[in-house]
């Protein structure tokens, strides 16, 4: 059964007197302006990123302040009637999709940076800040937020600590949650916690890892405390090629192995390279079976000790060609291509699925050769693009919706996919999430006894189950359904968003 | 090496289970290098040191895992062996002769050494778990990958929990390449000078990943490419520190075992600010201030200046820590926390140990 099919069995709408009652709170607590009842202006709201799976909320407010927040919860809290939050809409896993009997809570509002402190390197933010923001505000003081998503000219912060967002550089500088110090936020009954702080590890449970990643199910962030870093004096990257999959996984263990770890490292298989050398000419070789991208950075001098090494590392590793960007142009020019794979894979087939899966990296050859072997079985064509760093994967397989069974025959290859990355010792997902896309291989990944622990502890937070339900978590009974990122003629939502 | 190598997962669950079914307390224990942490607890003692053994670990993968009774010191000498070490150098208290501190006690205490601030906290590094719920169920959660978005982070939440969450039976560990070069310069200054100095450099890329003051000398440690250090060594300047001589000194402070740390007079308090909070109650003369200038440790004899502390150092965005309590000190060791968040602390807690048996009372008499 699709996703759809499935959730078309969710709650049915409010009643008229359950409606009317939630619309008579809600104008109590904000204007006119910030309630959005009509088809015609929820409608932008009906979907997030994943926009395959597309739901009506009963109504959408947009609240901006911390005390309409918590007056929105409150209410909701004493009707009963679940509050889905959401930022810039830019998730790829549905976590931001809209319950039919509910209150879809948007945080564009809370827009403002609070406070950049340039000596103790940190930036007070309201949640509706995009990412990029954060890091064009720190810049007068030579300082950056380190994650970045490949959305991060549009998505919020706020979602970001959501989904607990990665980006081409977390091998060096770590997830969101690595750069987070504090978050406040509001609980369904409308308190207001905050966890983390200013200053280093506060004592009691580490409730901000908790929350980083919680997809909106444990309470509505309102303000959040990152970490900055100081800009790195220079980066530049190296391009390797090889005629076999195994040399290039093995480049990758051999670069670790020697001590240097990359701010980027990038590998493509050929489908993706010839996808993305045909989209942007990059300069990528496209008789090669797979190629590398190695990002360095640091001062300048630091950058070409480490680069003489990588370039020995990866001429041991048997690369069949080497090219290292002469200039800024030429580095943003080999990241164009890495940086388009997504679109140009879209080219090639009128449907493509992307998945998200992560493995250790010493299984990549192994996972790569499988996924290949699926192809042919599934008679579906895969173009294959890697964080390697990281063990990252993100297949795209490519069918056409149009063709009776593809779509089945695609979402059975891409279960596949994430089930050989958990029997590989991986997950399900690497920096998507789960939303309503990956409920079913949940399953996969954890027994029952743990997802009821995950039920206790959101239970811990919301007892009602009002926040966000029926994402993330999936439920005993029902752990059977498939998804994963629909494209339609390459029509991404938000489609001038950068995907890698 | 033998003993080094034991699973004791069936006996532990049995206990587990046992103590579930008669609500009996458990008190866990690894080797009790860090006992002296956190409130008195009671119980049936649940002994985890022999649960042991390093269950997996490749160099290129950057990931440990070993069994939660693993000592500290067999991990990092593994690691040592191919040029890598735990990111977040936990402390290894009491006797340096002794077999020490255990991983599963690393993870519960949560305390990171001298690198903190620029490599990462326990918890920043741990990527999975394996626990023994309050109910004696063997659960996994997080994973063996560095980018893991499945599920909540329950991993995570184990870190600095003292064990009252569940009982650590193995933990997964991200690791780091020791630099290459690592280079100390001692600086002789002011406390003032030295906050000031610290505050300016945090904002530069520079290779920093150790900077304590005390006894009238900012010590500095870089670590990275030859290049980037030796550069960064001119910019800050002082002299440097003889190679080995450095590496017992990060040690030494790391563990406790500079004379600061030997004068134990009265109580040991660790105070955590932003880098630039002037603290009026903490004089600058009896602190020992660590994390470039993030944690302050000092000695306070009189309850009068301890009554001060805590608010002072709210004040200021931090919080104080009474991390080693003289004989007779009844003060709470940990910061107490706002009435709604103890009260979701204490719902957390009963998600996972719904009878309470962990180490009950260790962090929080609630909890």
């Amino acid at each position: 059964m699709s996703i759809s099919a499935e959730l078309a069995h969710e709650s049915p709408p409010l009643s008229a007197e359950r409606y009317a009652a939630l619309i008579e709170g809600l104008r109590a607590i904000v204007s006119t302006a910030a309630l959005l009842t009509t088809a015609e202006a929820m409608k932008p709201f009906e979907c997030d990123g994943l926009s395959a799976i597309k739901r009506m909320p009963a109504v959408v407010v947009l609240p901006e302040t911390i005390e309409q927040v918590q007056a929105v919860l409150k209410l909701c809290h004493r009707l009963a009637i679940p509050v889905v939050a959401r930022g810039a809409g830019t998730g790829l896993s549905g976590g931001a999709l809209p319950s039919i009997d509910g209150v879809l809570l948007s945080l564009a509002k809370f827009k403002s940076i609070l406070h950049i402190d340039a000596t103790n390197r940190t930036a007070r933010v309201q949640p509706g800040v995009r990412n990029l923001a954060i890091s064009e505000a720190a810049a007068p003081y030579g300082l950056y937020y380190a994650p970045d998503p490949s959305s991060q000219i549009a998505c919020t912060i706020g979602g970001n600590v959501a989904e607990n967002s990665g980006g081409v550089h977390c091998l060096k500088y770590g997830l969101t949650v690595h750069n987070v110090l504090e978050v406040t936020f509001i609980t369904i009954e409308g308190e207001i916690i905050t966890i983390g702080g200013a200053a280093l590890d506060s004592a009691g449970f580490d409730l901000l890892a908790v929350m980083s990643g919680s997809e909106g199910m444990l309470g509505i962030m309102v303000e959040i405390l990152v970490r900055l870093l100081p800009v790195p004096e220079t980066a530049k990257v190296v391009m390797a090629a090889f005629d076999s999959l195994e040399n290039a996984g093995q480049a990758v263990a051999n670069i670790i192995a020697a001590g240097i770890i990359p701010a980027g490292l990038e590998m493509m298989d050929n489908n993706a390279i010839r996808a993305a050398e045909a989209f942007v000419h990059a300069g990528y070789p496209v008789d090669a079976t797979a190629i590398l991208l190695c990002e360095l950075d640091g001062t300048a001098e630091e950058v070409t000790e480490l680069l003489g090494e990588v370039e020995a590392v990866l001429q041991r590793s048997g690369a069949t060609g080497l090219w290292i960007a002469k200039n800024d142009e030429e580095r943003i020019r080999f990241w164009a291509g890495r940086k388009a794979a997504f679109p140009a894979v879209g080219r090639l087939s009128p449907d493509y699925y992307c998945m998200d899966g992560t493995i250790p990296r010493r299984q990549l050859a192994s996972v790569l050769q499988q996924i290949d072997a699926m192809s042919k079985k599934y008679q579906l064509e895969v173009a294959n693009v890697f964080h390697a760093g990281d063990g990252n994967l993100h297949p795209l397989i490519l069918f056409d919706a149009n063709k009776p069974g593809e779509l089945d025959r695609a979402e059975e290859f891409g279960m596949s996919i994430l089930t050989l990355c958990v029997a590989v010792g991986g997950s399900v997902t690497g920096e998507h999430g789960i939303g309503v896309e990956k409920l079913k291989p949940m399953c996969a990944q954890f027994a029952a006894d743990e997802l009821e622990h995950f039920f206790a502890l959101k239970a811990a937070f919301d007892p009602a189950g009002l926040l966000n339900p029926g994402k993330a978590v999936p439920t005993l009974q029902r752990c059977a359904e498939f998804g994963a990122m629909h494209v339609h003629h390459n029509h991404l939502p938000h489609p001038d968003l950068p995907r890698f | 090496m033998t003993s080094l190598e034991q699973d004791l997962t069936p006996a532990l669950t049995a206990t587990v289970v046992e103590a579930f079914a008669n609500a009996t307390p458990l008190m866990i224990q690894g080797s009790g290098s860090k006992a002296f942490y956190g409130r008195a607890t009671h119980g049936q003692p649940l002994d985890l040191a022999g649960h042991s053994g390093i269950l997996e670990y490749e160099p290129a993968e950057l990931v440990l895992t070993a069994r939660a009774g693993t000592p500290l010191k067999h991990i990092e000498h593994i690691l040592a062996q191919a040029g890598q070490m735990l990111p977040f150098e936990p402390p290894h208290f009491g006797d340096p002769q002794s077999t020490g501190g255990t991983l599963g006690g690393a993870v519960a205490a949560g305390l990171s050494g001298p690198a903190r601030p620029w490599q990462g906290a326990v918890r920043d590094a741990v990527l999975g778990v394996t626990v023994l719920s309050g109910e004696g169920k063997v659960l996994h959660f997080g994973g063996k990958v560095m980018k893991n978005v499945a599920g909540y982070d329950v991993s995570r939440l184990m870190v600095g929990a003292l064990g009252t969450l569940g009982v650590l039976l193995e933990v997964s560990i991200r690791v780091l390449p020791i630099a290459r070069v690592q280079q100390t310069q001692i600086i002789p200054m002011s406390a003032s000078q030295a906050l000031a100095h610290l505050a300016e450099w945090n904002r530069s890329p520079l290779p920093i990943n150790g900077a304590s003051f005390h006894d009238d000398a900012l010590h500095i440690r870089l670590a990275g490419a030859h290049s980037a250090v030796h550069k960064a060594a001119l910019r800050i300047g002082g002299d440097t520190q003889e190679p080995t001589a450095a590496t017992h000194y990060w040690q030494a402070l790391r563990d406790h075992h500079l004379p600061f740390f030997q004068a134990k007079t009265g109580n040991l308090w660790r105070v955590a600010l932003p880098l630039t909070a002037p603290i009026a109650a903490l004089p600058l003369a009896r602190q020992l201030i660590d994390w470039g200038g993030q944690q302050r440790w000092l000695w306070l004899d009189n309850l009068s200046d301890a009554a001060k502390i805590r608010p002072q150092a709210q004040a200021a965005g931090g919080h104080a820590t009474l991390f080693c309590a003289a004989t007779g000190n009844s003060m709470a060791p940990f910061s107490p926390l706002p009435a709604p968040l103890l009260a979701l602390q204490q719902r957390v807690k009963a998600s996972l140990d719904p009878k309470g048996l962990f180490n009950r009372g260790r962090l929080y008499p609630e909890l």
